[in-house]
């Protein structure tokens, strides 16, 4: 049993069956990726984990219990945390701030009302994301905007907003996309690194194989909103069926 | 039974404008995604076009009636408009009694020029900001709007008489063997507003340019991406949006002398009018339009208001509020319009 | 105080600033041509601190969220009421008037806020629009027949000799009191020279609640509630993300904004016992949301400078006509004087909102900061004066006093 179970999930738009039938274990403290064509449903997928759609039929469990019906924050607060294909952070604030929020969800819950003590003043709180930041070689930039960081700063922010959380399920949308060589590269290493350092299971959406094959301990291979296979990254780039469906046609 | 047809015209003219108003903002709003609060100051500009040409027209010239005399035995004055002058007391008198109507030739490229100027001049520079910034600079146009009319035309109401032939009541539930007597300039207001909308429906439907826009109002980034000059065409819309709206308030004149806030009065309602709709949906703009005029109506009647005092007063609200509790796109709204 | 250093300085400026106002809001004497410039009346100081409690409140709501509330009016006008109605049933102590005053508008904006918030960005506004001209329609007409009476109207609501007031004892006066000091008393009047000095019961009064809700205002900025607030109008997106529900933040937000400004309104009813329905038309509420921008919203302070600004120009442009006009520019030959009274009369005495509306527009566009990142603009001229070009980086953008755009009202 892993720590997410997808059952039967389907999910039509008007016409178009964006998920049919997909079935999806992912193990505990592995790096899952889940690969598939344009159009194969993997974002669709992604957003049913997160509380963003809601499947027409089927069951999503994370660590036994149902996350369908949840909000998205209810679902980060189970210990699901997102990391999206253009980085999503908080532009107008600083650096240090943007790590602060997600210290404070982690301890507070989904609201709490302390409109009186200076956030200067919850040291805890402070020292861990000034921790954080020195983890991800970003302390330098403590005080910047996060708006004025470079695309690739702004990666490595929001996936240490969502690390500072220890979440059990670190989901990734495409984090390499649009990324040069040597960003793609750091990112890699970045994953590595916290794949190494932390008991944390990894499930990746990605186009990029060069990325996939150098993280992922498992792949699914998704093709018209079905999973076509599941296997090691070794088995998948033998099996003749997704050369035919995906890996012929990028080659 | 003809006292509820009779509610039901009388909500009419007042729908027709909620819904002319409503369809240039929506417009405005679908194609190039600006909240425009000087909407209702275009529709009273489109007002005070009419006032203006009644008062040049009746300018006069004065001359001394020799025939005619004062109780001191002095010769009289007489004022003439310079209209009977060149054209004779016949045509000139007609074309005076006809301003209201006349104006719409003045209105259409007046409030076309003034839509170009306004979009060209100030909204073109607030497309990549906030929408709460594009609120408040329209905000504060309509404010000034409101009070340059103000300071040449006065603060109290001005009245706009439509043409004698146009006077009156009549009958229009004759054939059917009612008894509904309805004024004659609010059934043309009525025709009038329909023929706008059906032209307006058209041009969207059937030109290749309309064809644009509402692909546009779809899909803006996409239709940008096709090398479609959509701005220069995206001008162009809000000309027409403002257009719409002046000759509703041309137009609008005979049934409610107009006055320097009237636009503001209307723009709140049309708003309401615009999201019970739909944001975006133009058919949804015109049927929450007559429909909320429609109810206004009935509210306004004895029975409502004795019921319940002021229900007149609030019940497009009431509405609106319930409407977006229950169906939070409108009537008529798409998903995805202004919601992310 | 729990204030950090700079904050500090800042309450005790604005501190400063308010208790002595008599002093430095009437620098002319009184027979100069000048005095027409003073602005040191008890009226007016009033106003100065009540609109700019109105504008900390809104500032909470629209600075740090970023949702634009266009019926903040609505909770002005309720506060007013409800101190009114105090006045009317206990006494003219200003105390209970202003609690349930704030009170009221509290449960009022529970009530807009949790239907209005259910929806964001433009339709948020026109949500509270819509409400706010109900309320007003209520106000002005519906809630006040022969039956039900609670609003009294056009005519305004006010105390008459008849009403209960079951606390008012012999011996108190018979307007606005707070245990016993009239509001409209003055305490001391200075005569220094030609200088006339003028300090008043009521300023005070709303002048120390301004400091305190100022003070809150301060500590809920640096708060985390504050951090979360801001955080919901960069990207609510990342904050659904983060496991913080959104809502509960913005409506609390909500709630605290009408709460100030329903506070604003207990203390005009207490300055002048009368509530009439005006006070909560729509272009109230555009005139709030004005004090803010034009201040800098999102920033401590513009709000109260904005309200301040609009209120001091307010009065003085008010009162010039063309008499006034001519004295100004009689040093000029005559066509020419005429001429600049033609030219500046209509933006003057009635033209004030004209003036305003073009204030407004070019605020907008060209300062979306407001006053306060016009003086940043030009502190940082003349601080890159005399330096090398190309050394433009020093100026870093202090977070607080220089809000970003974004892309929606409230995404």
């Amino acid at each position: 049993m892993g720590i997410l179970e997808v059952k039967g999930v389907n999910k039509r738009f008007g016409g178009l069956q964006a998920l049919g039938d997909v079935n999806l274990s992912v193990e505990e403290n592995i790096v899952h990726a889940i690969i598939g064509p344009n159009g194969a449903g993997k974002s669709t997928l992604l957003n049913c984990l997160v509380g963003k759609l809601i499947p027409d039929t089927g069951s999503v469990t994370f660590d036994g219990q149902s996350v369908l019906g949840r909000t998205p924050y209810e679902i980060n607060q189970m210990g699901i945390s997102r990391v999206f294909q253009t980085p999503e952070i908080f532009g107008d604030l600083t650096v240090f701030e943007n790590m602060v929020i997600p210290a404070f969800a982690k301890r507070d819950g989904s609201f709490r009302m302390h409109a009186i003590e200076s956030v200067a003043a919850e040291k805890d709180i402070c020292m861990k994301a000034e921790q954080m930041l020195v983890e991800v070689n970003m302390q330098d930039k403590i005080q910047m905007h996060a708006a004025s960081l470079s695309r690739g700063d702004k990666r490595r922010l929001e996936m240490a907003m969502c690390l500072l959380q220890e979440p059990r399920l670190l989901l990734l949308d495409e984090p390499t996309a649009g990324m040069a060589r040597a960003d793609t590269n750091n990112t890699i290493d970045l994953l590595k690194e916290i794949k190494e350092q932390r008991d944390i299971t990894i499930c990746i959406i990605e186009h990029d194989m060069h990325v996939v094959f150098s993280l992922a301990d498992r792949i699914t291979v998704l093709a018209q909103g079905t999973p076509l296979v599941e296997d090691s990254p070794e088995n998948i780039r033998g099996n003749p069926k997704v050369r035919e469906a995906y890996l012929g046609e990028a080659a | 039974m003809d006292a509820f047809f009779l509610q039901i015209l009388n909500g009419l003219d007042k729908g027709s404008a909620y819904a002319l108003i409503a369809l240039g903002l929506t417009l405005i709003f679908g194609t190039l995604g600006v909240v425009n609060f000087a909407h209702g100051a275009l529709f009273m500009l489109g007002a005070f076009c009419a006032v203006t040409l009644q008062r040049l027209l009746s300018l006069s010239f004065e001359t001394i009636d020799e025939t005619k005399t004062d109780f001191l035995g002095n010769p009289l004055k007489v004022k003439t408009p310079y209209v009977e002058g060149w054209f004779g007391p016949e045509i000139g008198g007609s074309i005076i009694d006809w301003a209201v109507p006349l104006s719409i030739l003045i209105a259409i490229p007046f409030m076309i020029g003034v839509g170009y100027v306004m979009e060209r001049g100030l909204i073109k520079h607030f497309y990549k900001r906030p929408h709460a910034d594009q609120i408040l600079v329209t905000f504060g146009l309509a404010i000034v709007l409101q009070e340059v009319i103000k300071y040449f035309f006065g603060a109290n109401p001005i009245q706009t008489p439509p043409p004698d032939a146009l006077l009156g009541v009549v009958n229009i539930g004759a054939p059917l063997g009612l008894e509904l007597a309805y004024p004659i300039w609010r059934m043309v207001y009525f025709l009038f507003a329909v023929g706008i909308i059906g032209g307006v429906f058209s041009f969207l439907q059937f030109t290749t340019f309309g064809m644009v826009v509402r692909a546009g109002m779809a899909d803006r980034e996409t239709v940008g991406l096709l090398g479609i000059d959509i701005d220069r065409r995206f001008t162009f819309m809000f000309g027409l949006a403002a257009g719409v709206a002046g000759l509703a308030g041309v137009m609008y004149g005979p049934i409610n002398p107009p006055n320097y806030h009237m636009g503001m009065d209307f723009l709140v309602l049309s708003f309401v009018v615009v999201v019970v709709g739909g944001m975006g949906s133009l058919p949804g703009a015109v049927l929450a339009g007559f429909m909320l005029g429609i109810l206004e109506s009935f509210a306004s009647t004895t029975w409502a208001t004795t019921t319940i005092p002021g229900i007149n007063q609030i019940i497009i609200y009431l509405v609106a509020i319930i409407v977006l509790l229950t169906r939070p796109r409108g009537l008529m709204g798409r998903k995805g319009v202004m919601e992310d | 105080m729990g204030l950090n250093k700079s904050d500090m300085t800042l309450l005790i400026v604005v501190a400063i600033l308010a208790l002595g106002a008599p002093f430095i809001l009437n620098p002319f004497p009184v027979d100069s041509g000048m005095a027409q410039f003073n602005a040191g009346y008890p009226d007016l100081m009033q106003r100065f601190v009540i609109f700019g409690i109105l504008a900390i409140g809104f500032n909470i709501l629209f600075g740090l969220t970023g949702y634009l509330s266009f019926g903040h009016a609505a909770f002005l006008g309720v506060g007013s009421y409800a101190a009114v109605w105090m006045f009317k049933l206990l006494s003219y102590n200003v105390l209970p008037a202003i609690a349930l005053s704030v009170v009221v508008a509290g449960l009022f904006s529970v009530l807009i806020g949790y239907v209005s918030l259910r929806r964001s960005g433009i339709y948020f506004s026109i949500l509270t629009l819509a409400f706010a001209q109900m309320s007003f329609a209520l106000a002005y007409s519906v809630l006040s027949n022969p039956k039900f009476n609670l609003t009294n109207g056009e005519t305004g609501l006010q105390v008459y000799a008849g009403d209960p007031q079951i606390f008012h004892r012999e011996g108190l006066p018979d307007v606005p009191h707070l245990f016993g000091i009239a509001m409209r008393d003055n305490f001391l009047e200075l005569k220094m020279g030609g200088w006339e000095f003028t300090f008043n019961n009521g300023y005070y009064l709303c002048a120390i609640i301004m400091l305190v809700v100022f003070y809150l205002a301060i500590r809920l900025f640096r708060s985390p509630f504050g951090l979360m607030l801001r955080a919901v109008k960069s990207n609510q997106n990342r904050l659904n993300y983060t496991g913080l529900n959104p809502k509960p933040y913005t409506l609390a937000a909500f709630i605290i904004s009408g709460m100030y400004a329903g506070l604003a309104g207990g203390l005009l009813a207490s300055m002048d016992p009368l509530a009439g329905a005006e006070r909560m038309q729509w272009t109230a509420s555009g005139e709030i949301v004005l004090m803010t921008i034009l201040g800098g919203a999102g920033t401590l302070i513009g709000p109260v400078l904005g309200a301040g600004f609009i209120k001091y120009f307010e009065n003085i442009f008010s009162k010039i006509n063309d008499n006034v006009l001519h004295q100004w520019f009689a040093f000029m030959p005559d066509g020419m004087e005429d001429f600049m009274v033609f030219i500046v009369h209509p933006f003057v005495g009635k033209g004030w909102h004209l003036t305003l509306g073009i204030l407004f527009m070019l605020v907008v566009t060209f300062l979306p900061g407001g006053l306060v990142e016009g003086g940043q603009r030009i502190a940082n001229l003349f601080r890159n004066r005399g330096k090398k070009k190309g050394d433009d980086d020093s100026y870093k953008p202090d977070p607080e006093h220089h809000p970003k755009e974004t892309p929606h009202v409230a995404e």
